[in-house]
């Protein structure tokens, strides 16, 4: 018999990358679901066509990087960025947006820093904010409820899609953009002027938090991430809101509930924000992280120049991340009392 | 009730306990040789006082302790010393070390002891003699002499007494054995340990996963009719660390780089405990201990009472390996223990368990994959270290950094490799970095060292033509003074003598 010489620990626990991977996938299904319900099926052509096009990306990456790109794709952390953006781009993007996004995220947010786990910023995010800035106008154009307008079928769809300008996109301001419009009107009445504002977050976009907020739970009960991260960004965002409601002047920029409830809120608070590679490490650091990116959404959706900040906030907090966890690091057994 | 505090962090792994069979104790068969390490504990080996051809009795001392940090050891049974000889020995990194290597004559001839019945009216220090001259080094698995630990000096008053009965790591049962075969030795050893150390209180902290070592040891605690407190809590690994059980029972933290006795705790293990009856009460010195034989390679999984010095293939032959072709032997558990690198070392005061897997039950990591910052590590520490940030300074060979994250804290009992989804061996990394440090360490140390010597050597030698130019001067000033005296200059003399002497050694032409 032959002896194996192998260090400790001799056992592990069942947990993989992949199985990581596929759950954070799995849980954006009920987002993805509502998304398509309300805005008909552009979210799911941009996950499908954005998926393929950055497993391709990365698979040519890792092969020429001399790494064998099979292990790269099956831990799936491709496709969790690739969905992820794709989930914030407008459904009914042209489909050289979602190539110019994927391409940029792949490269420039992940790869050229090292591939997984050497990313110092959100990759989708990093895709998404050049989208933003490049093109605007693509970027901006939401695709419009069902409810308000007929929602175009799949054809309708990849046309839209993959031969822009041939037929007219059915478009229409989010509740966010209508807020930031606003300059004359009390919120109150925004909401009855505005058909798009019906509810607390505007048609369907309520639903769609909703949902992202239940495949979010359903993550944290799977111990993909802690509560530390998104409940500070929640907690920040919302009281942020009250602080900064008047009552509904048309200065206000919007309830606590209206911010929670409407744009990436909760997208951004379950699937971006706990990203764990580009965000802080310890759970008191992610709390600082994710209440000051709570606060930057707040200030950039009320003050600043576009009507969502997810992106924004994100970057300049992975910005911060190391700077953050060197101020809290915790308490180390035997330097001092226990932690309560 | 004893209020029980949490540790931060830790595991719940597969216990797989029931497997060997805890509290049914088997006696492992005598070899045909038995292999002494004359370094069975932490410290400054012991040094053979036999001769190869020399016969030994059971017990009789084979290799004396040197100095204070070093343990005696003892013949396990009767024969003849065969070798004293380097050898191969169960260590994570297959060193061979001397060993007294006796062939057994199957008689098992013991000498006779005398113990000490009267321990209560005898001076604690000529209890601890006898303790270290029984050889008894801690036997929960680092091997401390105990001796060391019941001296904790005047500065240091003890007031409890802890036996760390939690064996956390999963498979091992040797001390659950043991509590349940030998409770009330393990309460008359408790008490000695106490009177020892003058500790007002003693405390038995056992996991609740063993209700019989539980049930036995409370028991036995009420037949001694003492004061014993039996405290038990929640099953998580590694709540058997020392700092951690001192923390579940206490809530205090031993200070980082500090001992237990700091706060006026001394913990040890129960085999100690029962070790230190033995050989107070008995005068018995520690010559077998406990060994769980576990995995589901063994036909025959149990607990025996072995030989120190057994090999390791005796025991594992006694409990039927049945070996795959690349069998993984695990000296300790599958947490903290180490792969045996040969089958001939043997067990020592140290071996708590030997484990022989199958490969699908204990299956081997897969290739590790990047880091993907989930920090899951981090909820897992028991120290409340930051593993992954840990895991990146030390593949930078940071070493300020790794010291600002308190490397050193790391008890490397491997609850974040266990938890870490990219597979990542992060405790080797910290072993290597650890190394790495010490050597660096030892290099300056030994730089300084050369610095300072030669700065001595230069100091020195300065002296030395300074004292010399000084006798100088001071020899030309008493010479000049003694010129002026005479009158005459002794340079000019010498010339004129020089002179003289050349003129007639000189033939003439």
């Amino acid at each position: 018999m032959s002896l194996l010489r192998v260090t400790s620990p001799h056992t592990s626990g069942q947990g993989q990358v992949m199985t990581v991977m596929r759950d954070v996938l799995v849980a954006t299904l009920p987002g993805v679901l509502i998304l398509t319900a309300y805005f008909g099926p552009g979210t799911l052509i941009n996950i499908v066509f954005g998926g393929l096009i950055a497993v391709a990306t990365e698979y040519a990456i890792m092969a020429l990087r001399g790494r064998d790109p099979r292990v790269a794709i099956s831990d799936l952390s491709i496709l969790v960025t690739s969905t992820l953006l794709c989930i914030a781009l407008p459904p009914y993007a042209p489909w050289w947006l979602i190539v110019i996004g994927i391409l940029t995220a792949v490269l420039l947010g992940k790869q050229v820093f090292g591939g997984l786990g050497y990313n110092p910023f959100n990759p989708a995010m990093v895709g998404y904010v050049v989208l933003l800035i490049s093109f605007p106008v693509q970027m901006s154009a939401w695709a419009s409820p069902r409810g308000l307008t007929e929602v175009p079928g799949l054809a309708d769809t990849l046309r839209h899609v993959f031969a822009p300008g041939t037929i007219d996109a059915v478009t229409a301001a989010t509740p966010l953009d209508l807020l930031r419009q606003n300059t004359g009107l009390l919120f109150e009445d925004l909401l009855t002027n505005s058909p798009e504002l019906t509810g607390w977050g505007g048609i369907g976009w309520f639903e769609v938090n909703l949902a992202f907020l239940a495949g979010g739970v359903w993550l944290l009960y799977r111990r993909i991430f802690t509560w530390h991260a998104p409940i500070a960004m929640l907690a920040a965002l919302g009281a942020c809101a009250l602080i900064g409601y008047d009552g509904g002047s048309s200065e206000s920029g919007g309830s606590a509930l209206f911010h929670l409830f409407s744009g990436a809120t909760m997208f951004a608070a379950f699937f971006i924000i706990t990203d764990p590679v580009s965000s802080a490490v310890s759970n008191k650091g992610r709390l600082v992280f994710g209440a000051l990116i709570g606060a930057l959404i707040y200030l950039i959706r009320t003050l600043g120049n576009y009507p969502d900040a997810v992106a924004f906030a994100v970057l300049i907090l992975n910005f911060c991340a190391p700077f953050i966890d060197h101020y809290t690091q915790p308490k180390v057994y035997g330097t001092g009392s226990p932690e309560s | 009730m004893r209020t029980i505090h949490d540790i931060h962090g830790g595991i719940h792994p597969p216990e797989r306990k029931a497997l060997s069979r805890p509290g049914d104790l088997q006696r492992a068969p005598i070899p045909p040789v038995l292999v002494l390490p004359v370094r069975q504990h932490l410290g400054v080996p012991a040094l053979p006082v036999v001769a190869v051809g020399d016969t030994v009795m059971g017990g009789q001392l084979l290799a004396e302790a040197q100095g204070v940090m070093s343990v005696p050891v003892h013949a396990p049974t009767s024969g003849t010393v065969a070798a004293i000889e380097s050898r191969p020995i169960a260590h994570a990194s297959g060193l061979t070390d001397q060993c007294i290597v006796i062939q057994t004559d199957g008689d098992d001839h013991w000498l006779a002891f005398e113990g000490i019945t009267s321990w209560r009216e005898t001076d604690p220090a000529r209890l601890v003699e006898r303790i270290r001259e029984a050889g008894i080094a801690g036997l929960g698995g680092a091997g401390f002499p105990t001796a060391v630990k019941l001296s904790p000096g005047p500065a240091r008053s003890i007031e409890t007494l802890l036996i760390n009965g939690t064996e956390c790591e999963p498979y091992i049962t040797a001390d659950d054995t043991l509590m349940q075969c030998r409770a009330d030795e393990l309460v008359e050893g408790a008490h000695i340990l106490a009177h020892i150390l003058s500790a007002d209180s003693i405390l038995i902290g056992i996991e609740d996963n063993k209700p019989d070592a539980i049930a036995r040891v409370q028991a036995a605690i009420s037949r001694a009719g003492a004061t014993i407190e039996l405290a038990t809590f929640p099953t998580k690994y590694p709540s058997g660390g020392e700092k951690q059980i001192i923390e579940i029972l206490t809530g205090q933290q031993v200070p980082s780089g500090g001992i237990p006795a700091d706060i006026g705790i001394v913990c040890v293990n129960p085999g100690t405990a029962v070790a230190t009856q033995q050989a107070i009460i008995d005068g018995k010195p520690l010559t077998h201990r406990i060994v769980t034989l576990t995995g589901e390679a063994l036909a025959a999984p149990q607990n025996v009472s072995a030989c120190l010095g057994t090999p390791i293939t005796q025991l594992l032959e006694h409990a039927a390996l049945s070996a795959e072709a690349q069998q993984r032997i695990i000296h300790g558990g599958p947490m903290m223990g180490f792969a045996v690198s040969d089958l001939n070392a043997p067990i020592t005061k140290i071996t708590n368990c030997l484990l022989a897997p199958t490969a699908t039950e204990l299956p081997l990591p897969e290739p590790a994959q990047p880091c993907i910052r989930c920090g899951h590590c981090a909820e897992a520490c028991p120290a409340s270290l930051l593993p992954q940030q840990l895991y990146w300074y030390a593949r930078a060979k940071d070493q300020e950094q790794l010291a600002e994250h308190r490397l050193f804290d790391c008890i490397e009992c491997g609850a974040c490799a266990y938890v870490c989804p990219s597979q990542i061996p992060l405790v080797q990394y910290y072993r290597a970095a650890k190394g790495q440090i010490r050597d660096s360490e030892q290099e300056k140390r030994r730089s300084d060292n050369s610095r300072e010597r030669f700065e001595a050597r230069q100091a020195r030698l300065e002296a030395e033509t300074a004292a010399r130019e000084a006798k100088r001067a001071a020899r030309k000033a008493a010479a000049q003074s003694q010129a002026a005296k005479n009158g005459s200059d002794p340079i000019q003399e010498a010339i004129e003598r020089a002179k003289a002497r050349k003129a007639e050694q000189e033939p003439n032409p």
